[in-house]
């Protein structure tokens, strides 16, 4: 059952002389819905890129389905695993219709399957399609534009989707709900490996099944959310949970 | 004026498809040379500098001498003429296409590539689509400052509108002098036009999308 589908083997990666990453060792299991927690600096989306083939390691393997990427077509890969980013990563010349159709274009899909493709997926992130999908991104909210970046990941039912900080500059409330919607696909999605970096702790903690906490290229503690809040492995971790009981202890003062 | 339209008009009407042929051939020319050359030292930006510097320098030659130099090579006419003329538009045409690339979010080209695009697709699909207004913007001060220059290729027996206004000049009058700038206006003004056009044809529903944010 637990199959293991992205591995990490003493994977190094340094920019020039700045070493992001010493030694990293993980393995992410399919159908997994991982969160990787860290500030910025920790190496969380160095790892991300690494995974899709952005940057290559420096040193030591990365293993896709059992495999080296780096024996494997990098365009292949990355057409067969979906990818968000934060903000603009719409493409703003193109409909939310063409964004969405851009993997499917490449694999040679004919226009019925796309169209009937895009509408299913724009019901997917809850967008109307008769009224979204003609529209260009910038005549969208950015809560609307990340949903369609999540539809657009996941046009050609890849069995990985990358998320690279996608909500980080939306309104609390819009965040919430978003987070809502990726859970919810993730369950009504079966064998779908999700990772998810992140520097909200509340959201790595709420999303993720397993939650991967980094820290200057360095895995903290990789554990489920109840383990992590309840036995936190580094000082680092503890540190990182006392902020959040700040937070809590502020609210309740006011609340009072 | 009119009376010299009448009894000239046949010849100055082969005056202007000639300014007209010189202008769009080297134009043309040029625009494939920048696209080529773009497209192949994207990845090379030290090279694309040194190319552009070196037709700047190209650029500051005056024109007369440029098509002086050239006779010797390629001869009278409108070869030469050509050759010239495509050498200013590059000049233009890189500088500005260089930066409309660059202006682009390297995110997005990022983004592109992390969904499978290859290096070229992510180049035909993102970055010249979205460079286009700065691309066109290139263009049309490469077809103004052409269609003056190529009045100056008269003296090497390419034809034009120039011819109108040597004439002008050697003869002393000023009808044929005003006749050749204002065809040359005119013509400068419908081939921007023109341009103007395709542009809002290519990229007026994005662009009008962005506008209103």
């Amino acid at each position: 059952m637990t199959k293991p589908i992205i591995q990490f083997k003493h994977v190094q990666k340094s920019f020039g002389a700045n070493q992001v990453i010493p030694d990293l060792n993980f393995t992410i299991n399919q159908g997994e819905l991982v969160t990787i927690l860290g500030s910025s600096g920790s190496g969380k989306t160095t790892t991300l890129k690494m995974i899709n083939g952005l940057w290559q390691p420096s040193a030591g393997q990365v293993l896709i389905d059992g495999q080296p990427i780096d024996q494997l077509d990098l365009v292949q890969l990355r057409r067969h695993m979906g990818y968000v980013v934060q903000q603009i990563g719409l493409f703003p010349h193109m409909t939310i219709a063409e964004n969405i159709a851009v993997v499917p274009k490449m694999l040679g899909w004919d226009q019925e399957r796309i169209q009937q493709r895009v509408n299913e997926l724009l019901e997917l992130v809850q967008l109307d399609p008769t009224k979204y999908a003609h529209r260009y991104p910038n005549q969208l909210s950015g809560g609307q534009q990340q949903r369609i970046g999540v539809a657009r990941a996941l046009a050609v039912n890849p069995p990985y989707v990358l998320f690279d900080e996608p909500f980080g500059a939306l309104d609390a409330v819009t965040r919430l709900e978003l987070q809502k919607e990726v859970k919810r696909i993730h369950e009504s999605l079966q064998d779908k490996t999700f990772l998810f970096v992140t520097h909200d702790i509340n959201e790595a903690l709420y999303l993720g099944q397993r939650v991967m906490v980094m820290n200057k290229g360095q895995i903290e503690q990789f554990a489920t959310p109840e383990d992590i809040v309840t036995q936190p492995a580094t000082s680092f971790v503890k540190e990182l949970l006392g902020t959040q009981q700040q937070n809590r202890d502020l609210w309740r003062q006011y609340h009072d | 004026m009119i009376d010299y339209w009448n009894a000239n008009w046949s010849t100055m009407v082969v005056d202007m498809q000639q300014h007209l042929a010189m202008v769009l051939a080297s134009l043309g020319i040029a625009l494939m040379i920048a696209i080529v050359l773009i497209a192949l030292l994207m990845r090379r930006p030290n090279w694309l500098n040194g190319l552009v510097y070196f037709f700047s320098l190209l650029y500051s030659v005056p024109s007369f001498a440029f098509f002086a130099m050239l006779l010797p090579i390629s001869g009278l006419g409108m070869r030469s003429a050509i050759i010239v003329l495509t050498v200013y538009c590059e000049y233009v045409l890189l500088r500005t296409f260089i930066t409309g690339i660059q202006g682009i979010d390297p995110a997005l080209v990022e983004v592109a590539q992390g969904m499978g695009m290859t290096r070229r697709q992510a180049f035909m699909k993102v970055q010249l689509p979205l460079a286009l207004p700065a691309i066109f913007s290139g263009l049309q001060v490469a077809l103004a400052s052409m269609m003056g220059i190529a009045t100056i290729a008269a003296t090497i027996n390419a034809g034009g509108l120039g011819q109108l206004l040597f004439e002008g000049l050697q003869t002393q009058q000023t009808v044929p002098l005003l006749w050749g700038t204002i065809l040359t206006i005119a013509l400068t003004l419908i081939c921007a036009g023109v341009l103007k056009m395709i542009e809002w044809a290519l990229t007026h529903r994005w662009k009008a999308a962005l506008a209103k944010n």
